[in-house]
């Protein structure tokens, strides 16, 4: 097998040494799985070709990009396999600038391609927090979100077309430049956060929109963290649409200025951060002041607007590493992706601290509070089967408060291997039936990515 | 030199704790500065790909495989995952770590000669280099030039052949005297740490140094007893050697007495100040390693922290900085080289684009990993053409060796300098030498 595969992209294309299989075994989370083999393909000729082999010797594909997912989506689940690894096509094929277009390989970081969309006066919204280290490819096969969600939408909003290869070596194009497209079904949509289960996306059109000249950033910093989640509906009821509206509790704050050296301060309960963006240099900061307006009359302590690029730079540097720099309390720790309708914000997290302190183990919470996509995280050590234990009753519980109030299991993350036990919960029998026989349809033999999302 | 014995204890404490690596949460932010990573774009050439291997190994899941210490030689040590990791992993450290752990397990020959025999002593490394010295000034490097023989070579080898620098006839250390009086009235003695390499093969950055001190007010003493800074040693698994290194120098300088320890070489900077947490845990040494180490100074920190002499000259030069590793992160030294720089009229100075990326020698990776460091290398330079610089200043001689192999042939006419010799030229002093007894100033033609 390893030899057909270096036959197809080539003997420097090809990794099985046990070093290269240890290192292919994870992704963004704790969970493992070995493959058999990691292949670097380099065109969707090759792609196809690979897809064929499989094909004919029945053996499982995982895609990958650069290995950050957060639900264990691009590791082997079944045992053996073999990864497909996009990195290597990273090309950024065409920048479209009167169509507002950019066509792109899969393996494109998705900062290389906001740079080199802004160089020309565009803009690609989706900013996923691992930006630096995450594909176009695997945002698309994720529908990744980000703070900008809010006023921009998710990854497949700027979805105009893909190339994707079937899961019999065909190879589909989907969609076009043309912005409205009915005819059809939409396929595009459908291969947007199907995880790898439905075919490999080897090429994406994306749709660009105008750079917003001026932006603006204020951190809230409040005593009470429910004061804090009520402004958030406070803002968005006045009609004020900022670009993004973070939320972080006291340990988030306390951990990144632990490993950055901000200067954020360590007795808040909660902030926010807000920004606001446009082309209208007056309308974005009348709208900034007015939003710092309503955080005080919510009761903020402090609302402070970043001075300098290097400030505004800082906010969102720490943001983006919240995440991450939670390990700093606990060797381990599960960051969920629950979505509730933004009303019902203030009450999730009030029931997010109840869960916590029933259990006696940390649960902190950030994330896009704007568009009511939150990261809880429980933090634990995994060498105690106690603790281990108690977290998938918490996670249990998390969900299902998420699901009582009209919400769902994953806002950007997608479901992956480790949010399968809860899919049919969330969706229900018919959902998850359909869902199912789509899958058969385009991948009968179930190579693509087996063991994920559905709990079989 | 006594050889140490690898007893099960020592073993233990070379081995990287569990502490270091076990908190990994594979985020993978570090796969985004790793210049290794982004030449091959793989797992196993990145930060996290070492990390895990790390743990694996030590969790006994992974033997401790040739290939998989390669993985840990593959590394530039370029710090730049360590600064960025949210966690406070240290991908990079651990990397050397392992190596360390290797070389106990399975000695290799070929470095007990070389750390033992030759680097020990800065002066049988001078000798050493000889040959190279002879090629140099009998005119045979020339007639291999006037042949065209350099070019029929392999690019590999053309590559090696260039980054041999144009040797002086005799090593600084030889001729440097061990006082070099202030200008005028002295109003601090400072110790030099004179390295190797600046002695060796870019000895006028350190002559230009050692005048601006002077010129600055400072009694400058050199001493010629010093040992190498023990970093070669480290990077290639012998941590013993680096620390026995680092005992015999910091002794030299208590004999001296001096209040600050400078030196122009980033690499034996970051080194010397390292000491402290080296011998961190010897009983005997904690506390004169850790008084040592808050000593040391970087040359372009040490003038940024006295008062300075604006000079006088102009140097009317468009000029870029490329940031060594080992100042930038290893030292945390990045504004005051700058600094320096905006202090000479006429000076033009642009930003390097990715001014912070590591250039690939990594101290020897152009020999060991030639591919890679070839790829890292043309990017910097693709940078430094961008810049339209007509001069590249840097305070590191791995890096300066680096870049000058890869201009050769390319931008022939683009020097690169120690930013301390801009500020020399600026004062006017270029060519005279430190102190009565002085070796011929300008024997050394670097750029």
């Amino acid at each position: 097998m390893i030899q057909a595969l270096e036959k197809i992209v080539g003997r420097d294309g090809v990794l099985a040494t046990p070093e290269d299989l240890a290192v292919y075994s994870y992704d963004g989370t704790f969970a493992e799985g070995r493959p058999q083999a990691v292949v670097l393909p380099r065109t969707t000729g090759q792609t196809a070709d690979i897809v064929r082999l499989a094909a004919r010797e029945r053996i499982p594909l995982v895609a990958r990009g650069m290995g950050s997912g957060l639900a264990a989506g691009s590791i082997p689940a079944t045992g053996g396999g073999i990864v497909v690894c996009f990195t290597r096509m990273n090309r950024i094929l065409e920048i479209d600038t009167v169509n507002a277009a950019a066509r792109v390989e899969a393996g494109v970081v998705t900062a290389d391609l906001q740079a080199a969309v802004e160089r020309k006066g565009l803009f690609y919204p989706p900013d996923p927090s691992s930006i630096r280290h995450a594909t176009v490819g695997g945002n698309i096969a994720c529908n990744a979100g980000g703070p900008r969600c809010l006023k921009y939408g998710v990854t497949g909003n700027y979805v105009l077309g893909l190339t994707v290869v079937l899961a019999d070596g065909r190879v589909l194009q989907t969609g076009g430049k043309p912005i409205k497209d009915v005819t059809g079904y939409n396929l595009t949509a459908l291969f947007t956060s199907s995880e790898g289960t439905l075919g490999l996306v080897t090429e994406a059109l994306l749709r660009l929109v105008a750079r917003p000249r001026y932006a603006m950033t204020a951190l809230a910093e409040y005593d009470s963290l429910e004061d804090a989640s009520r402004s958030v509906n406070a803002i968005l009821s006045e009609g004020i649409v900022p670009a993004t509206l973070e939320l972080m509790d006291q340990t988030a704050i306390a951990c990144i200025e632990e490993a950055m050296h901000l200067g954020l301060a360590a007795d808040v309960e909660a902030s926010l951060i807000i920004e606001t963006d446009g082309s209208d240099q007056q309308a974005v900061l009348g709208e900034i002041e007015a939003a710092g307006r309503i955080c005080r009359e919510q009761g903020a302590r402090r609302v402070k607007v970043a001075e300098t690029e290097e400030e505004r730079a800082g906010l969102w540097r720490a943001r983006r590493s919240i995440s991450p720099s939670l390990a700093r309390l606990a060797p381990n720790k599960l960051g969920e992706d629950i979505t509730v309708p933004r009303s019902a914000i203030p009450g999730i997290v009030r029931k997010l601290r109840a869960i916590s302190a029933a259990y006696g183990l940390p649960v902190v919470i950030f994330g896009h509070a704007g568009d009511g996509n939150l990261h809880p995280n429980i933090l634990f050590d995994g060498r105690d089967p106690g603790q281990r234990e108690k977290v998938e009753r918490m996670v249990g519980e998390i969900f299902g408060a998420a699901l009582a109030v009209g919400g769902t299991l994953s806002g950007e993350h997608g479901v992956g291997v480790l949010k399968r036990p809860y899919f049919e919960a969330a969706l229900g029998p018919v959902s998850v039936a359909v869902q199912r026989s789509i899958k058969r349809a385009l991948d009968p033999l179930n190579i693509l990515n087996p063991g994920k999302m559905f709990a079989d | 030199m006594e050889p140490i014995q690898a007893g099960p204890d020592v073993l233990e404490s070379i081995e990287p704790k569990e502490s270091a690596y076990y908190n990994c949460i594979r985020c993978g932010l570090c796969l985004a500065v790793c210049p290794t990573y982004r030449e091959h774009l793989t797992e196993t050439a990145s930060p996290r790909g070492r990390v895990a291997l790390t743990r694996k190994s030590m969790e006994g899941s992974l033997d401790l495989s040739p290939n998989l210490l390669g993985q840990m030689y593959s590394c530039f040590d370029c710090m730049a995952c360590d600064e960025v990791c949210p966690v406070g992993i240290r991908p990079a450290d651990l990397a050397l770590a392992m190596r360390q752990v290797g070389e106990w397990r399975r000695p290799k020959r070929w470095k007990r000669l070389l750390f033992e025999g030759l680097i020990g002593k800065a002066c049988r490394l001078e000798a050493a280099t000889l040959p190279l010295r002879l090629y140099e000034r009998s005119g045979l490097r020339r007639l291999v030039y006037r042949l065209g023989l350099d070019r029929i070579l392999p690019a590999r080898i053309r590559d090696l052949e260039a980054m041999l620098p144009r040797l002086p006839q005799r090593p600084l250390r030889r001729v440097l005297p061990e006082i070099i009086p202030a200008d005028g009235e002295s109003r601090r003695r400072v110790g030099f740490f004179l390295g190797c390499a600046q002695s060796l093969l870019f000895a006028g950055g350190s002559r230009a140094a050692l005048r601006v001190m002077a010129r600055n007010g400072s009694t400058v003493l050199a001493p010629k007893e010093i040992e190498c800074c023990g970093m070669p040693a480290l990077g290639y698994g012998r941590r013993d050697l680096a620390l026995d290194q680092a005992r015999r120098n910091i002794e030299v300088f208590e004999r001296l007495g001096v209040d600050v320890v400078v030196t122009d070489c980033a690499t034996c900077g970051s080194m010397l100040k390292d000491y402290a947490s080296l011998l961190g845990e010897d009983p005997a040494w904690a506390r004169r390693a850790a008084a040592f180490s808050r000593k040391v100074r970087d040359i372009s920190e040490f003038l940024s922290e006295i008062p300075l002499e604006k000079p006088g000259g102009r140097v009317e030069q468009r000029v870029t900085y490329h940031d060594p590793c080992h100042l930038r992160r290893g030292q945390k030294v990045w504004r005051e080289p700058r600094r320096l720089l905006s202090l000479i009229d006429g000076l033009e100075f642009v930003e390097l684009p990715e001014a912070d990326w590591c250039c690939g020698s990594a101290g020897s990776q152009l020999i060991t990993h030639y591919d890679t460091s070839r790829k890292v290398l043309d990017r910097k330079l693709d940078n430094i053409a961008s810049t339209g610089a007509g001069i590249v200043a840097s305070g590191c001689p791995a890096c300066r060796m680096q870049l000058l192999a890869g201009l050769r042939g390319r931008a022939d006419s683009v020097r690169v300098v120690h930013p301390v010799e801009l500020l020399d030229e600026a004062y006017g002093l270029r060519g005279q030498d430190p102190g009565p007894g002085g070796g011929r100033g300008g024997a050394c033609k670097e750029e």
